[in-house]
């Protein structure tokens, strides 16, 4: 794996106990590659976001290509390859909260924060994003802040959640 | 709280009965796959070889995508302990010692909940002594809902479905035969082991057992997830459990079955909700995810949304679902602001009837099921916005 030292980040490291949680993640499985989307899920919590650097190291630590671990990070929708803000808040505009005004809510969050959907704010405070169904349509539109979802909402409403993000 | 009110009972009599007898009673109970396809769920678990010797992998499908459903949310949320003590029978009829409850990388909280019922659940003894359930989440991808996409993703690749045959059954997760059920599926079998296959199966029609969750949202008093037979018609579930219509209080069109499955017009609504009665409707009972539209919505604009939603979600594998559901999302988009071609419209129509079957997966015949419906069932609006 000479390549991964060459291109890992000297931040990109897992400590010793993480370390211990990989193999604890990797032993649950009858192959120890299933813990790859949980793993990525920890490297994106412990450094921010999953850069080509910290796919590398993750590759590392499974005995697998950089590009497989990439293939599947460039795969799924929650993992970021760039540095997201601090909260992400991700409306979902599928049919139910369509219906619902999830297009509106969406306009407000963009015009308050003056962003477009997909981008960060200046002070890296909130990404915003359109998803699809979050699957709580009955309290459509919903978004997801973090790790939490919230419905019903309205423009003013989207507006002073987010602003309780610090 | 889940023990005093009946929970857990169902494990004694489950373990003094035959695995192969339990197969038989869920065979007997009509008990069909709630996550979308229908697929009789006794049938399935029979068709894991008799003789293996390796092992056998019980594969739970929570992630639940299918828009307009919501079901599984709230069984991971509220009665977790179901779904472990459903686990624990369908492992014993299967013969699994290893199983794997795959939820949807969205659901941090349910996903929460569901592992401490696990905790709860091994701390109590009903889990260890070989049997185990590993809790595992996704990372955001509509297709891994699709049993092979879901089994490709749990074993650490991108979720592509793959091509059956060999069925899940025989080479499923790992390379061993795997059963893949729903949430909602499993949490049926407590009851059927504890009141017996013959009441669940009087509970619903002569080809579906027992009830199901529907979930209901859109222009509706109250939305929500309501219980009721599978021999429910469209218009009780709307008019009587909901409350009725709101936006204009006129009924318009309604998605019976999560978005994959074809609309129906007002005047179609008489329908039971099994799986036979919605498929002789032409269109599918799928999640039982129901969005209802009244008079005031436009079709063209729901078609746009839901194009949007497939284009995005098409995992890029086969080429006829990959380029047509970004070439159709486009047309709709373009018929939507005026500026669409007249024969755009016949060309959605013809490129989505010519890309059926032709793929790996179920999910293009699925976005076909709006894109066609949604124009055949209301063109007028359609044409109205091309000419």
């Amino acid at each position: 794996m000479e390549h991964t030292a060459q291109t890992m980040s000297a931040g990109a490291r897992f400590t010793d106990a993480q370390l211990a949680e990989v193999r604890r993640l990797q032993a649950l499985y009858p192959d120890k590659r299933a813990a790859l989307l949980p793993v990525l899920h920890m490297a994106q919590d412990t450094f921010g976001y999953v850069s080509l650097d910290t796919e590398a190291y993750v590759a590392a630590l499974f005995d697998l290509s950089p590009a497989h671990v990439h293939e599947v990070v460039t795969f799924y929708t929650l993992y970021f390859q760039q540095p997201k803000g601090r909260h992400v808040v991700a409306v979902c505009h599928n049919l139910s909260c369509h219906l619902a005004g999830a297009r509106d809510v969406l306009a407000r969050l963009r015009t308050h924060l003056g962003i477009e959907v997909g981008e960060t704010t200046d002070d890296g405070r909130v990404t915003l994003l359109g998803v699809e169904c979050l699957c709580a349509c009955e309290e459509a539109p919903v978004a997801q802040l973090d790790d939490r979802y919230e419905g019903r909402l309205t423009p003013e409403r989207a507006v002073e959640l987010v602003e309780q993000l610090s | 709280m889940y023990r005093e009110t009946g929970g857990y009972s169902a494990l004694a009599k489950a373990r003094a009965i035959e695995p192969a007898a339990i197969t038989e009673m869920v065979k007997r109970s009509n008990l069909r796959g709630l996550g979308g396809a229908g697929f009789p769920t006794g049938m399935k678990w029979s068709f894991i070889p008799k003789n293996h010797t390796g092992p056998v992998y019980l594969v739970i499908n929570a992630d639940e995508g299918e828009p307009g459903t919501f079901k599984d949310r709230y069984l991971l949320e509220r009665d977790p302990h179901a779904l472990i003590e459903g686990m624990i029978i369908a492992a014993r009829a299967v013969g699994c010692a290893l199983a794997f409850v795959y939820i949807r990388g969205e659901y941090v909280q349910p996903w929460r909940r569901f592992s401490a019922a696990v905790a709860e659940a091994y701390d109590a003894g009903y889990l260890g002594h070989g049997f185990d359930v590993v809790v595992h989440r996704g990372a955001g991808a509509y297709i891994c809902g699709e049993e092979t996409g879901l089994i490709s993703s749990l074993e650490g690749r991108k979720g592509w479905p793959k091509l059956k045959p060999p069925f899940p059954a025989i080479k499923g997760a790992f390379g061993a035969p795997t059963v893949v059920n729903n949430v909602e599926t499993i949490c049926h079998l407590p009851h059927i082991v504890n009141r017996g296959p013959e009441w669940f199966a009087g509970l619903g029609t002569k080809t579906q057992g027992g009830t199901r969750l529907y979930s209901v949202s859109g222009r509706v008093a109250r939305p929500g997830v309501y219980e009721a037979s599978v021999s429910i018609t469209l218009r009780e579930l709307i008019y009587d459990l909901a409350g009725g219509v709101t936006g204009n209080g006129r009924l318009k069109a309604v998605v019976p079955g999560g978005s994959s499955a074809a609309i129906l017009r007002a005047d179609e609504i008489d329908v039971t909700m099994d799986v036979d009665g919605l498929r002789n409707a032409g269109t599918m009972a799928g999640s039982a995810g129901v969005i209802v539209m009244d008079e005031t919505v436009s079709i063209p604009e729901a078609l746009m949304v839901v194009a949007r939603f497939y284009a995005h979600e098409s995992c890029g594998q086969c080429t006829p679902c990959r380029e047509t559901t970004g070439w159709i999302y486009k047309m709709s988009e373009r018929i939507l602001e005026g500026k669409g071609r007249k024969q755009d419209l016949d060309t959605i129509l013809d490129v989505s009837r010519r890309g059926t079957g032709t793929t790996i997966c179920a999910f293009y015949d699925g976005a076909v099921g709006p894109y066609i419906s949604y124009i055949e069932k209301f063109r007028a609006e359609f044409d109205a916005l091309v000419s």
